[in-house]
């Protein structure tokens, strides 16, 4: 008889074969983990720590230090929280509690096709189209009313070619705030409303509403979507590797030129000829790689505890 | 309840206090401004994405021509097309789907199947999300430690296998999220007839799942579709008509971002050609994926 027998086999093979891929998973994440700790063996061998406290970032003399990369790429990240997240949270406002539903549909669908659309589009609008107008405008501007300013005036000081790490950090704030948007969004619509109704009954303004229920109920997820930005905003490459100027030099300047860690490698990784080199980019990689590691390790567990707290 | 308290059937005696009446004006002034900003802050956001398509649009349909689809990417000061790139960009993203697609699948599958409640499926899924949104350039250096260089040269296959690894998380977090939406009766009606957990999967789960495992696949190709950073240091780059995997391969990314850096006027709106054909690829996919997740939520009711 050729009836069908029931096999444990298979079942045991399907789920030992799902079961297997989940841990490559775990494995390509130690994976990536050891493959840059090992590249970067050659350069701390060479320099020790003096690598990541050193400003001089020099291939011609096979010397490497990663301080300006570092600095610089928390300070690009940080002007594009400070331009960002109020800029998300407005929107997520707009989108949540006062368009109604026909604005807030279109609205939503092109916030999330902006957050589709590839990085490189982005750098290479802010090389061609916003740098040479926008960026040389504004540095213009600084130059003229901020520069002469004691104190805090060598903050603001460049030449008005319209590239810098504010430039970068305007560039940044707009790829990523339609992707705290959307999540921003997502965690507002989970407010109940009757909350919300009771303190429209109680006589609240809707800035009151949004300040005192909508926010403190959805604190973990703000938080979450922030750190989730900003992990984005550290580790991005191309929309900053084109309009950064790439000059490893630690300056006063925030409106300069300058380099961050993921624009260095992809601007000097391919052309690196010394092993020292390519080491010491290996070397940036990883601290990027634990920097992020931490951020999104952060922003993870206040997503975690959102899920938890609204009972998933 | 029981206590019957008197109406105040008047507004203004609430506001009546000449302090009173200050706070309420300054309460919604506070508001009024807050939520005028809001608006500003949207139609900022929106101004902004209509300058970006403006110029994309602008730039790339004046250097929209036949011969991007007929020729070789060219010397610079001389015109030429963009094939090669195209070619390479599809070879690599279609290796890259057919690796990263089932394994992600499964992964997936194990997550919301066999192990929806194993303590070690916690941590998958912590280190997947770490894995969806580090940095694609890291994927990049890693790729180029574990196949460049024991290979000795960059190739086709080492961007193919940088751009699976990116598009894995994607799809263990789409398909697991899908398959999770599967009524369990539904699996336990199947269960009760006697078939097989991986039958009961293949035939209820998958089937039922079918068009969100599908938008996760879309959406996982659209992610790829455009990313530049890992193909900067595995496939390289190819000003060549190439079809071997195993050499170095153009790809659109990259030579979009070299013509882009370039001084050339050719090359420049050349790269403006490709960043309109790579924008319409991707958000032809992600249009693709939400009409498909549209017509299942309608299909439901």
């Amino acid at each position: 008889m050729s009836v069908k027998q029931f096999r444990p086999g298979f079942d045991r093979g399907f789920h030992n074969l799902t079961f297997g891929l989940s841990m490559f998973v775990l494995l390509l994440l130690v994976a990536i983990l050891a493959y840059l700790v090992m590249g970067s063996i050659p350069v701390l061998k060479n320099q020790g720590l003096s690598f990541f406290i050193s400003s001089d970032w020099n291939p011609v003399k096979d010397l490497y230090g990663a301080l300006p990369a570092i600095i610089q790429t928390l300070v690009t990240a940080v002007i594009a929280l400070v331009i960002g997240v109020p800029v998300s949270f407005g929107i997520a406002v707009f989108l949540t509690e006062l368009a109604p539903p026909w604005i807030a549909r279109p609205v939503g669908v092109a916030i999330e096709m902006l957050a589709a659309i590839p990085s490189i589009i982005y750098g290479m609008w802010g090389l061609f189209v916003f740098a040479p107008t926008f960026g040389v405008a504004m540095q213009h501007w600084t130059m003229a009313n901020l520069a002469p300013i004691p104190v805090i005036g060598p903050l603001f000081v460049s030449p008005p070619m319209g590239i810098g790490i504010f430039t970068a950090g305007i560039i940044l704030a707009i790829m990523i705030v339609p992707f705290i948007t959307a999540m921003m969004r997502d965690v507002f619509t989970t407010v109940p409303a009757v909350l919300k109704e009771s303190a429209y009954g109680l006589g609240c303004t809707r800035w009151e509403v949004v300040h005192r229920v909508v926010l403190p109920y959805c604190r973990a997820g703000t938080v979450g979507a922030v750190m989730l930005g900003l992990g984005r905003a550290l580790g991005e490459t191309m929309a900053v590797t084109f309009v950064i100027g790439n000059s490893h030099r630690l300056s006063a300047s925030i409106m300069g030129p300058g380099a961050t860690i993921s624009s260095s490698i992809a601007n000097e990784f391919v052309e690196a000829d010394s092993k020292l080199h390519t080491s010491a980019l290996v070397t940036l990689g990883l601290t990027l790689f634990v920097i992020t590691f931490i951020v999104l390790a952060v922003a993870r567990l206040f997503l975690l505890r959102l899920k938890k707290q609204s009972g998933h | 309840m029981s206590v019957q308290t008197p109406v105040t059937p008047t507004t203004e005696r609430q506001v009546s206090s000449p302090y009173q009446r200050r706070m309420y004006m300054r309460r919604r002034f506070i508001s009024t401004f807050h939520m005028t900003m809001s608006h500003v802050v949207t139609l900022l956001g929106l101004a902004v994405l209509a300058w970006i398509l403006w110029s994309l649009f602008g730039q790339g349909f004046s250097a929209l021509s036949l011969k991007l689809f007929t020729e070789m990417t060219p010397p610079p000061g001389s015109d030429g097309g963009l094939l090669n790139a195209i070619f390479g960009s599809v070879m690599m993203v279609g290796i890259a789907t057919i690796i990263g697609i089932p394994v992600g699948l499964l992964v997936g599958t194990y997550l919301a199947e066999y192990g929806r409640y194993a303590k070690i499926s916690a941590v998958v899924r912590f280190i997947n999300d770490i894995l969806l949104s580090a940095p694609s350039i890291l994927i990049g250096l890693f790729v180029y430690e574990l196949v460049v260089v024991p290979m000795g040269h960059f190739s086709g296959y080492a961007g193919a296998i940088a751009l699976a690894i990116i598009a894995l998380p994607v799809v263990v977090r789409t398909s697991e999220d899908m398959l999770l939406l599967v009524p369990d009766t539904l699996r336990e009606a199947a269960a009760a007839l006697g078939i097989p957990r991986w039958r009961v999967i293949l035939q209820v789960s998958y089937r039922a799942a079918g068009p969100g495992l599908m938008t996760g696949a879309l959406l996982a190709v659209a992610r790829i579709s455009g990313e530049t950073a890992p193909l900067l240091f595995t496939s390289l780059n190819n000003q060549f008509w190439s079809t071997n995997m195993n050499q170095p391969m153009a790809n659109l990314p990259v030579v979009i971002f070299n013509f882009a850096m370039s001084p050339y006027d050719d090359w420049r709106s050349l790269a403006w050609a490709g960043a309109l054909l790579i924008t319409l690829a991707v958000l032809g996919l992600t249009i693709a994926a939400r009409t498909l997740l549209a017509a299942k939520s309608r299909m439901k009711g």
